[in-house]
């Protein structure tokens, strides 16, 4: 029973109280890139689920039965870099041998993330909070929700942005960041949710 | 050293383990792609155009890979694609039908004015959504060139506050047709055509007080035409190719002359050199 209070903790910690996105500020390339129609949105959330769960399940056995071991864990980041980046490459030839229709739908995601900062981020926090490999595995599944989550909101917001009218000067690109900022602003919400769910 | 000696072993040994998956990977898992697509693929013109009906060059050579498709769908490339296709896929080949765009309107600032300032989007669609846009006609080009910006090739221009295709540019693809909010852009056969440049289909007086080259709907065509091909429907004169024989005598009759004979015999591929088509009467 500790064991699931604490999973659902760190779940609900990483999706809405730390969400990658919106509180710790990784992975805004896509977040601003793909946010644009709902089905790219979702498309690209559910690509970054499974390479975060994908790179979790890799890179916290190196870290702790390799660079551990032979105490080179300031290696951790190049290591992670490398690992990611390879095994996304592997993922998508896989996909396109066996799962075609998923390759069809992913395809042009999972490139994109093979260097997304969100990705390395939860596997070094991972680390760094000293998780174990399941509560690393529910952390990363809990960031990916969160970039999902974000993405999902975002695309909403920026579909009325298409039919607002804003200041010459604040066309594109600003409007989007500034809408970005508000949205982010209504995270510090949450704050403090975690702490109640089971006082 | 031997500090540095380990850290450059776990990175090498990891970086080269994931080099050796990867290329077995590339290897093992490696999906065959159909080589007729690669060379369908490069005798397309690569425009993207659309005009075929699939999403882009890469989307019709696929279809035409897997069979069951006509090669006769590319009007960019016109005969000379078809024949490539037809060639690679040993089917015989079927001629194009070679197809330019003409604009069922003539309603530039000669012959139409503007009710009203317009300072918005620079967008026909947009334009459409406010009153109907800024001209007098309600039916007629509204000149902020959607179809501009959609053309391949260029083809298209404002002048004068409407738009003009240059049919010798023109590939036929029909992306204006489809973008047009009014809808006055048309496909039509690449042959000598009589073209009504027109699309009001308000009341005789209504259109021309909008328009000095409106149709008032004035039936002398159809009473004129030998083959029965033109009727006026909806207070507009229409032209059913399939009878027409471009005898010409509706535009020799029609008391506005937007009525026109224009000749778009292949000219808008082959002799560039040739002066543009001029529609004015």
């Amino acid at each position: 029973m500790e064991t699931l209070k604490g999973f659902i903790i760190i779940l609900m910690t990483s999706v809405l109280v730390n969400n990658y996105v919106l509180s710790r500020f990784l992975g805004i390339c896509p977040f601003l890139g793909v946010s644009k129609k709902l089905n790219q949105a979702t498309g690209m959330g559910a690509a970054v689920i499974f390479v975060m769960l994908m790179a979790t399940a890799a890179t916290w056995p190196i870290q702790t039965y390799l660079l551990d071991r032979f105490e080179i864990g300031y290696l951790r980041t190049i290591v992670f870099i490398l690992v990611i980046a390879a095994l996304v490459q592997l993922v998508e030839i896989v996909l396109k041998k066996y799962l075609p229709a998923l390759h069809a739908s992913l395809g042009i995601y999972l490139p994109l993330i093979t260097t997304n900062c969100a990705v390395l981020g939860v596997t070094i926090n991972n680390i760094n909070d000293g998780y174990n490999f399941a509560e690393s595995m529910v952390n990363s599944l809990g960031a990916g929700l969160g970039f999902l989550l974000a993405m999902v909101l975002f695309a909403g917001v920026r579909s009325r942005l298409e039919s607002a009218n804003p200041p010459k000067s604040f066309e594109g690109l600003p409007i989007t960041l500034v809408s970005a900022a508000i949205v982010a602003l209504s995270f510090f919400g949450f704050a403090g949710l975690v702490e109640g769910l089971f006082a | 050293m031997n500090e540095i000696l380990i850290a450059a072993l776990v990175v090498g040994g990891i970086g080269a383990i994931c080099a050796v998956m990867l290329i077995a990977a590339s290897k093992f898992f490696a999906v065959k792609e159909d080589e007729t697509v690669g060379r369908l693929r490069e005798c397309l013109p690569g425009a993207n155009c659309g005009a075929c009906g699939y999403a882009g060059c890469d989307g019709y050579a696929k279809a035409l890979a897997e069979g069951g498709v006509k090669t006769n769908l590319c009007t960019p490339g016109a005969d000379a694609t078809a024949k490539q296709l037809a060639e690679i896929l040993g089917v015989e080949a079927e001629e194009v039908v070679e197809q330019v765009a003409v604009i069922h309107c003539y309603g530039d600032c000669n012959h139409t004015a503007k009710k009203m300032e317009y300072e918005g989007i620079e967008s026909c669609a947009a334009a459409k959504t406010l009153y109907g846009g800024a001209g007098l006609c309600s039916f007629g080009c509204i000149g902020l060139g959607d179809c501009v910006s959609v053309c391949p090739n260029q083809a298209i221009c404002i002048e004068n506050g409407m738009a003009h295709i240059d049919t010798r540019l023109c590939i036929g693809c029909g992306l204006c047709a489809k973008t047009c909010p009014r809808g006055i852009i048309e496909l039509m056969a690449d042959v000598e055509r009589v073209l009504v440049t027109c699309n009001s289909r308000d009341k005789g007086a209504v259109a021309r007080k909008a328009c000095s080259n409106a149709c008032m709907g004035c039936k002398k065509c159809e009473k004129s035409c030998p083959s029965g091909a033109i009727k006026v429907v909806d207070n507009l004169a229409v032209i059913d190719y399939e009878l027409c024989d471009n005898c010409g005598s509706c535009a020799k009759v029609c008391p506005v002359g937007c009525i026109l004979v224009s000749d778009f015999s292949g000219i808008h591929r082959y002799e560039v050199e040739k002066e543009p088509i001029a529609k004015e009467n």
